[in-house]
């Protein structure tokens, strides 16, 4: 069930990507699309992991979310390039709790970190990440764990 | 008309995004605070410039294919600055750290 949507899934792209309707051309893509199946099949990738199909309904909230951090720590990164009202610098390293439960929760919650310009996750381990910060605020925000309950809310709750 | 000044001031704020990226990364003392620089580029001045040139292509298959573009740097940014920061963690170099910062006992 789940190979047969990740094929159609395929072949939706395929077509968007080329944008021909040719018989030729389509049995082409459908040999491809069926070449692929077949591979991620043997290799055993299509799992709820690499193919997250269950939470695609959730990602159009969670992309709000990110889209909202990611033009606010811009505005706060710029700031600090071009020293706006006295914004400065003072870089931290600090190690912030890990709450995700999943695998899948804790590269969202890394990712997240690392998109909003002005943290960058440096390191990863069961209970802990280690961030690099550019200003105390940032740092200070993330301690908090707001980012991460967010995500956990937006994406993995009912 | 008004479409054609929309996609003009995103693809020049997304230009001059860019811009002050690259001053961000001339600007900052040490490897970690250019990375967060090099962030500005990769988020925020590619949205804008891909917003901007997809509202000069139409609806179409050119307009789905730049917001591919962008879901695909969604996925592949972050992982590269983490990949090049810790590589440069575990090979030794030191961040400068602020006045304020808690020292953290990692090396």
């Amino acid at each position: 069930m789940k190979s047969f949507s990740f094929a159609a899934l395929l072949f939706l792209f395929w077509i968007s990507l080329s944008g021909y309707f040719e018989p030729l051309l389509l049995g082409l893509g459908l040999a491809s699309v069926a070449l692929t199946v077949f591979l991620s099949k043997r290799m055993n990738v299509i799992d709820c992991e690499s193919y997250p199909l269950h939470l695609s309904s959730k990602f159009p909230n969670f992309f709000v979310y990110l889209f909202r951090e990611i033009i606010k720590a811009n505005i706060d990164v710029v700031a600090c390039i071009l020293g706006w009202r006295g914004a400065s610098i003072s870089p931290q390293l600090v190690k912030i709790p890990q709450l995700q439960k999943t695998d899948l929760g804790t590269v969202i919650y890394a990712n997240t970190i690392t998109l909003t310009p002005g943290t960058v996750s440096i390191e990863l381990s069961e209970k802990t990440i280690t961030i690099h910060a550019l200003t105390k605020e940032a740092a200070d925000e993330l301690a908090t764990g707001s980012m991460s309950n967010e995500i956990s809310k937006r994406i993995f709750e009912k | 008309m008004i479409i054609d000044i929309l996609s003009w001031i995103l693809l020049m704020a997304g230009g001059i995004l860019g811009i002050i990226g690259g001053i961000g990364i001339y600007r900052f003392p040490d490897f970690y605070s250019r990375l967060h620089a090099a962030g500005i580029t990769d988020t925020l001045c590619a949205l804008l410039i891909l917003l901007g040139l997809g509202l000069q292509a139409g609806w179409g298959i050119a307009s789905f294919k730049l917001a591919l573009i962008f879901i695909f740097l969604l996925f592949t940014c972050p992982t590269a600055s983490h990949a090049l920061a810790n590589a440069a963690l575990h090979s030794g170099l030191k961040p400068k750290l602020g006045k304020d910062a808690a020292r953290l006992n990692h090396d």
